[in-house]
């Protein structure tokens, strides 16, 4: 089993899972790859919709993982079988909210915008990090299975400490901070549109820690930084409008021993990413600044 | 009991503004919110943010659009203050870092929106408030401010002098969701409420599942009146399977409605000759129904949205995040077919009464943002005016509460000024269905007369709400939230939408009302101290049973066609009986309704109430 749930006497952080490892892929091709699967993703939605709908036994059956540390009968993680009546274009999350207000209203979750800005519903489906509103049932295999975040503590059911993924994000100073302002009234700073583009994939994070999750080495070692707080720092390493002390001193913070070249470049989170930040291209980019940023004080 | 100067409620845009601005007045701040700040759906805006900021426009224009887009039920001060103040607000993001759409010379780029006379409104693709909710949270960690995330706020102690005028706010009670503790957070300065709109009072909505109107709910049981509650904007263009918003940036960009018959009904049947679609928004979702109902939707439910001939590289570069949400939750690539769209519930122009310094009528509270109504909207908000005034009145609100002089505020609050009393034909008695005891714990009982040491005030609003969660958790056996939520949203669905009329405006009340009848015997399943989602559901579900019967009231008040309010009984505005506020007060649990003059007198000018046409 994945999911980590706390011990009561013990204060190991021990994960006795370690997923198969992805092998390399050029992020290239990674992209490719990825733009194949979905385009036979959705052929596939396509088919497994029309079966669903010709089948007279609609309902879709859902095994949630179900953990309370102090509810009798909970406290022992255990799965709980859900049948929910299927309809078309029904999410993950849709069937959650069903279970949760006709069958079982401790059933525990966080969401709420329902359409993946928010971040909260970043669950283990079918065995990957995917967002409960963003992902549609008729694309999965039944039944399906929804656990909390792998490496992540479990508070309730499908809730997860974040404060561990929080302190990460907020470690890399994750704030503009510009050495000078332009003088005069209503003067704003001149940003060329290519280096907004630059930025644009980055500052889509929406803090939802599916990356963190998947990641193999910040599984092993709780200081590495992880995907999301070093794509944070991307942001602004790259922001043409960013501050040079401000910028230099994040740059000492992603190079340190748990900084960006804890990174393996096994893809696992860009593969994960709900808003397809290339955040392993965003790793490796900072890579390359940490070394030109050595060379300059050589 | 925690105690900070300044207690702000909620951590979308207009309480991060809030916060970020007490802390520089040098206040000792700190934010509680139900959600960790970076899930507020300030984060859902896609649009943008208007302001006078190029040549050839100015605050003065931004200012008519906006009185004209009220349908002249905003109010002068409020909306010069919004246009005013909005420029250097926005270039301030830009100095912290936002990532808005750029022009060619590197400077932020403008587009045009419903209803205005300029393009002015900025953006950052079609991604504006998720932008800006993360550059000012980013600001907000830089200064250290303290947030208490996933901390529900429930009541607020107030104290009980007999005219909500004289009482005073000296903090609030909040459930920490995580460990089940109850905790009093004392305010020493002041309590700035920004907890974002109503729209779960609805089952169609743009609105997250968090936005519940607590906020309002929670100010109105102490005593302060919720202003102009009848005029919900209804979005013309949400997908109709989930609601999900398709921002009017699409519309703003070129983006054309059709009807079933390949019409383009905004000029061909009459709607809006001169602007079309871009028409204000109550224009259009009237104009969508109408279609639909006289059998030229498609699937009789919707209407068509076509972007397609913009081509892809334009909608890529400033609508992408459309095609992601068309694709994700409609099935539809707007970039080969047009998408569907119908209207759907979106924002609410009423709230909190304030002042344009957002202060209520209680000394030391504060309201800001979507919860609050100073009021800017009047009868109809205009796109790309939500965001600005999160940080325009965030930023005052905060300001105001850590003790700034922004100047006595034009605007009066509470029964202060002129007003008059008002009735209304309602089929049941509003209000608290039996005297409030500790069963349905009423929020709204405060303190003994007499108390006036803030600690003792917060200690009695949390034995209060430690004995409304205790006869919440205890009952064994009764009704659950759920279906007494879906019930309300279903009645203001169908009875109180673009199309209002009396008799289903009463069948809302009744509804309303039994609604009320059997929270008395609601009970909370989970038993456990831990992330007991299903105890903040039932709390939340007795502040959209108030929400929903203050809009209803309102609604079957208003006699007239005006704004986002249309009635089948009274067809058009009329300014000699109904150009005043909406106002309902709480009354300890008999609500009383009562009317304040629209203030049409801005600095240098009165706004003549002209015919609205687009």
């Amino acid at each position: 089993m994945s999911t980590h749930v706390p011990e009561p006497d013990t204060e190991t952080e021990e994960e006795t899972t370690v997923e198969q490892e992805e092998p390399l892929a050029p992020a290239r091709e990674e992209r490719l790859r990825e733009k194949g699967e979905a385009r036979a993703d959705r052929e596939e939605r396509e088919r497994v919709d029309a079966e669903k709908r010709a089948s007279d036994d609609d309902t879709v059956r859902l095994k949630v993982f179900r953990f309370d540390p102090e509810v009798e009968g909970k406290q022992e993680p255990r799965f709980d079988d859900f049948h929910v009546p299927f309809e078309q274009g029904m999410t993950v999350l849709d069937a959650l909210i069903h279970a949760r207000d006709t069958f079982d209203s401790s059933l525990t979750f966080r969401h709420s915008c329902r359409q993946a800005i928010c971040g909260s519903d970043a669950f283990f489906i079918n065995g990957r990090q995917r967002l409960g509103c963003k992902t549609q049932l008729s694309d999965l295999e039944e039944p399906v299975r929804v656990e909390p975040l792998p490496h992540a503590e479990v508070e309730k059911d499908l809730v997860v400490d974040m404060e561990h993924f929080y302190e990460q994000m907020e470690s890399i100073e994750p704030y503009f901070d510009a050495d000078e302002l332009p003088d005069g009234e209503l003067e704003e700073q001149r940003q060329t549109r290519e280096n907004r583009e630059k930025v644009k994939m980055s500052t889509r994070c929406i803090w939802c820690a599916a990356c963190m999750s998947s990641c193999n080495i910040a599984a092993g070692n709780n200081d590495y930084l992880g995907p999301a707080a070093i794509n944070k720092a991307y942001r602004f390493a790259m922001d043409e409008r960013e501050g040079e002390s401000r910028k230099q001193h994040r740059l000492n913070v992603l190079e340190q021993e748990n900084g960006v070249w804890r990174c393996q470049t096994q893809f696992s989170c860009t593969e994960v990413c709900p808003k397809d930040i290339p955040l392993t291209e965003h790793i490796q980019e900072l890579k390359r600044e940490a070394v030109k940023n050595n060379l300059k004080f050589w | 009991m925690y105690e900070h100067d300044v207690i702000v409620v909620g951590a979308g845009g207009a309480g991060l503004r809030a916060a970020i601005a007490a802390q520089e007045e040098g206040a000792d701040v700190a934010i509680v919110s139900k959600l960790h700040p970076v899930r507020s759906h300030t984060g859902a805006a896609e649009g943008g943010i208007n302001a006078a900021l190029r040549e050839g426009d100015s605050w003065q224009d931004h200012a008519y659009d906006t009185m004209k887009g009220s349908d002249y039920l905003g109010d002068a001060p409020a909306i010069e203050t919004l246009c005013q103040d909005s420029p250097e607000e926005v270039i301030q993001l830009e100095h912290w870092g936002m990532a808005f759409s750029r022009d060619d010379d590197g400077r932020v780029s403008q587009r045009p929106f419903g209803g205005l006379s300029f393009p002015r409104t900025t953006y950052a693709g079609a991604e504006t408030g998720h932008q800006l909710l993360h550059t000012m949270y980013e600001q907000l960690v830089k200064r250290g401010v303290t947030v208490y995330d996933e901390w529900y706020v429930s009541d607020l102690a107030v104290t009980d002098e007999s005219r909500p005028e004289d009482r005073t706010c000296h903090g609030v009670v909040a459930y920490d969701i995580q460990t089940g503790e109850l905790s009093g957070f004392r305010a020493t300065e002041g309590v700035v409420l920004a907890t974002g709109g109503p729209g779960q009072v609805f089952d169609h909505t743009t609105n997250a599942v968090a936005n519940t109107g607590d906020g309002v709910a929670m100010a109105y049981r102490a005593g302060v009146p919720m202003e102009d509650m009848e005029f919900i904007q209804f979005h013309p263009t949400t997908l109709p399977s989930t609601g999900v918003l398709i921002t009017e940036g699409v519309r703003g960009e070129g983006g054309i409605l059709y009807n079933a018959d390949g019409e383009r009904f905004m000029f061909e049947h009459g709607y809006a000759n001169n602007d079309g679609e871009l028409a204000s928004r109550d224009v259009v979702s009237r104009a969508e129904l109408t279609e639909v109902n006289e059998g030229r939707g498609i699937d009789d439910e919707y209407v068509h949205l076509d972007m397609r001939h913009l081509g892809e590289n334009r909608i890529v570069d400033r609508l992408e995040n459309i095609v992601h949400l068309s694709k994700d939750f409609e099935g539809v690539n707007p970039l080969e077919e047009p998408m569907p769209v119908k209207p759907g519930q979106h924002y609410a122009m009423g709230g909190i009464e304030t002042d344009e310094n957002g202060e209520t009528c209680v000394g030391g509270l504060y309201a800001a943002g979507e919860c609050a109504c100073a009021s800017v909207h009047g009868s109809n908000r205009l796109g790309g005016n939500a965001l600005p005034e999160l940080i325009v009145f965030g930023k005052r609100a905060g300001q105001h509460a850590a003790g700034k002089d922004l100047g006595a505020a034009e605007i009066e609050t509470g029964q202060r000024g002129e007003y008059e009393l008002g009735e209304v034909d309602a089929p049941v008695e509003p209000g608290e269905v039996e005297p409030a005891g500790d069963a349905v714990a009423d929020g709204g009982v405060a303190a003994d007369a007499g108390t006036v040491d803030g600690h003792d005030v917060v200690e009695r609003a949390i034995e209060r709400e430690r004995r409304r969660i205790r006869a919440l958790m205890d009952r064994e056996e009764g009704v659950q939230h759920a279906e007494i939520r879906s019930d309300v949203q279903e009645t203001m669905t169908r009875n109180v939408n673009v199309f209002r009329e009396e008799e289903g405006l009463k069948r809302a009340l009744e509804d309303i009302a039994e609604a009320r009848e059997r929270y008395g015997d609601v009970f909370v399943k989970d038993p456990s101290r831990t992330f007991n989602t299903d105890l903040i559901q039932t709390i939340e579900t007795r502040n959209i049973l108030d929400l929903a019967e203050a809009i209803t009231l309102g609604a079957l008040a208003r006699k007239e066609f005006r704004g986002a309010h249309w009635r089948a009984e009274a067809q058009e505005r009329d300014d000699d009986e109904w150009l005043k506020h909406t106002m309902l007060s709480w009354n300890d649990g008999s609500p009383e309704l009562w009317y304040k003059p629209v203030i049409l007198e801005g600095e240098n000018k009165t706004y003549e109430p002209k015919i609205r046409s687009y």
